[in-house]
């Protein structure tokens, strides 16, 4: 019996092909955006991870407090030693120091008198040594516009725009107003060696990017850092492994010495973990209204074959076929269309989200310039729930489809049913 | 099949369907009695309720009022399975508009009643192959409704009737969709059947090609019998 339904559920194109079209169509969009959205997250997550808050962040405690003033007379110091520790205290990540502050560039003219000048915000990175990671992490190569990446002390990246207003090239020499750790007025001198895009409005107005060295010296904080960043060397942020860090770093901070170096992993920063959730909730949102969509097209297109189909009952029912058996067996034929469905449109969704996840897809070439911050390369990230995330609602979608417009034959009268065929 | 044997009894059987907020009277006070083996027909215009009758009869529709009792089940009594089961054992019906299920084959459309009672593979072939051998159509076993011509759609359909051996064959204006020549051709078959195999037709018609065949008529009228005559055989 079942094996004539199925024959005639291949032959009936219309019964077979458009549902099936349908829940391909619909869980292939669901799988395809679930992995999206989860590759949108993950970009996030790095773009944060590489530019603010590495997989974890050390810092001292009252630095930590008021991270976002970049106060840098709380910084961390003797970070060489400090440093050295965390790398043979957690080895499976790379430790970098870096050092956030502000100020004011100047632009002197021929004779050393201001021509133009405008506030900065600046970081200290490692430039310059030759096993140097942090050029590659903030996509500092292609982000260029004029010039080159530093090679020496004293040279300095200051975005395009900034460079623009202020009327300088590389080449020329600009001056850093700002203040030491120690809060005395600092003056230092950088030489612009290229310009950058940096794809946030605010830093393209005004940012600088020196060799940590170079700023050490310039803020007077020899041996001493803002922060020190970790990344797992697998590069992937892993949640668990972080707080597992976290937790066994902070069994050795002081609690009441604010100069303490506390750890703080990426989710508790920058209020990461609201933006994780809410993206969760989004692509909840998002998924659920495909659900939705799909199920109620599924229950009309069950309705219409329904409808085409009461003279094909009416017939079954003349047969000798219960009612119970003809709903049964509509049920099983939407099974199978489910079946079919959801699993032809995960296999395309996953294969295609797999391909984009390796490959990525370049989308430089629409943008003007390439830029550190905005990645020039979408990918997706497949996840577990992207084995099932299209799956399951489209085998319940097609059934429940099913199951409602079926009903109609119960509430229908056999005679009724039967007129159809007259 | 015995004959002789009382296989439908009607009772003062009325029906309505509701119109608008009145009563429609199709069925008004029917009394009626077949016996196995018999070749009759409900004959009457148009609206007369032949085809409610039949439906009646074949346990689609349930009496208003009065009782149908088929192979001694009282029809609307019955459960909707139990229905489903009489029908399926002991009821064949024959369409004016053939109703075979248009995406199987001719051996698949016979086939299924057989499916429906779990017959086994070996004993369905059987049937189906007899069935067909019976209507003239053991070389179109694999051919779709819609390769076929009305004639060889309505033996398909009569194949599918009589295939399980029914009691009863109920035949709703079997001949309105075909030329005279099928007419006769079919009617020829199902002569043959009743005197064969003594299975009950009951046919429901206007037309002067099957009244001839009937041994026994029962005018219909405005949801009443208006007469009921054995035809003496000639
Ligand atoms: N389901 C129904 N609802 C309302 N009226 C019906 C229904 N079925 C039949 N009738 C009416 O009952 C009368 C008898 O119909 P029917 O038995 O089909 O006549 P016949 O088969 O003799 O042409 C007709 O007037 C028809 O309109
Ligand atoms: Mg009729």
């Amino acid at each position: 019996m079942i094996r004539f339904i199925f024959k005639g559920l291949l032959r009936d194109r219309q019964r077979s092909l458009l549902p099936v079209i349908v829940v391909v169509t619909g869980v292939f969009l669901t799988v395809f955006l679930h992995c999206w959205m989860n590759g949108i997250l993950g970009d996030l997550i790095d773009f944060n991870a590489k530019f603010s808050t590495g997989h974890v962040k050390v810092m001292t405690k009252a630095y930590a407090e008021r991270v976002e003033q970049t106060p840098n007379d709380l910084a961390l110091v003797q970070t060489g030693k400090l440093t050295e520790t965390l790398q043979k205290e957690f080895p499976e990540m790379a430790w970098i120091q870096r050092i956030r502050f502000g100020g004011l560039i100047d632009a002197p003219d021929a004779q050393g008198e201001t021509r133009s000048q405008g506030p900065a915000i600046g970081w200290g990175i490692d430039l310059l040594s030759a096993n140097s990671t942090e050029t590659q992490r903030l996509n500092i190569p292609k982000s260029m516009v004029k010039g080159h990446i530093p090679t020496q002390a004293g040279e300095v990246l200051i975005s395009e725009q900034f460079a623009e207003k202020l009327k300088v090239v590389p080449g020329d020499q600009i001056t850093l107003l700002g203040s030491t750790m120690f809060g005395s007025m600092t003056v230092y001198n950088f030489k612009v060696a290229g310009t950058v895009k940096f794809g946030s409005a605010i830093l393209d107005r005004g940012a600088i990017i020196a060799d940590i060295h170079d700023v050490q010296l310039a803020l007077d904080m020899p041996d001493a850092a803002s922060e020190i960043l970790g990344y797992f060397k697998t590069n992937f942020y892993n949640k668990e492994l972080a707080a597992a860090e976290v937790t066994r770093f902070m069994t050795s901070s002081d609690p009441a010495d604010p100069y303490s170096p506390v750890m703080v992993s990426l989710r508790d920063q920058n209020g990461l973990s609201s933006m994780v959730d809410y993206m969760d909730l989004v692509s909840a949102i998002v998924i659920s209204i495909f659900v939705m969509a799909m199920s109620l097209v599924l229950w009309n297109a069950g309705l219409l074959g329904g409808l085409r189909r009461y003279g094909e009952v009416g017939v079954r029912l003349a047969m000798g076929e219960s009612k119970g058996h003809v709903y049964r067996s509509l049920i099983s034929e939407s099974i199978l269309i489910g079946l079919v469905g959801s699993l032809i449109g995960s296999a395309i969704g996953l294969s295609l989200s797999f391909w984009i996840q390796k490959h990525g897809i370049d989308v430089s070439g629409f943008m003007k310039n390439a830029s550190m911050m905005l990645p020039a390369v979408f990918r997706t990230e497949v996840t577990l729930p992207a084995f099932y995330v299209g799956f399951v609602p489209g085998l319940f979608a097609t059934v429940i489809g099913t199951s409602l417009a079926g009903i109609g034959i119960y509430k229908r009268k056999t005679a009724q049913l039967f007129k159809e065929l007259e | 099949m015995e004959s002789n044997k009382t296989v439908i009894e009607i009772r003062n059987l009325v029906k309505t369907f509701p119109m608008g907020n009145r009563e429609f009277t199709a069925l008004n006070g029917i009394n009626l009695t077949f016996t196995g083996g018999e070749f009759s027909g409900l004959v009457g215009p148009s609206g007369s309720g032949k085809t409610t009758l039949l439906n009646i009869i074949g346990t689609l529709d349930s009496p208003t009022e009065g009782e149908a009792l088929v192979m001694r089940h009282s029809v609307g009594k019955l459960s909707q399975k139990k229905a489903a089961h009489l029908r399926n054992l002991k009821i064949g019906f024959i369409f004016q508009t053939f109703n075979l299920l248009p995406v199987y084959s001719a051996l698949e459309n016979v086939e299924f009643p057989l499916l429906l009672q779990k017959m086994n593979a070996a004993s369905r072939k059987k049937a189906v192959m007899d069935a067909l051998d019976w209507v003239g159509l053991a070389d179109k076993v694999r051919s779709r409704p819609a390769q076929m011509s009305g004639g060889e759609c309505q033996r398909v359909a009569i194949a599918r009737a009589i295939v399980k051996k029914p009691e009863i064959v109920l035949a709703d204006e079997p001949t309105a969709n075909l030329d005279a020549e099928n007419s006769h051709h079919i009617l020829q078959t199902m002569v043959k059947l009743n005197k064969e195999l003594g299975t009950t037709f009951l046919f429901a018609t206007h037309d002067e090609k099957v009244i001839g065949y009937l041994r026994r008529i029962i005018k219909l009228y405005d949801g009443k019998v208006s007469s009921d005559e054995i035809v003496t055989v000639k």
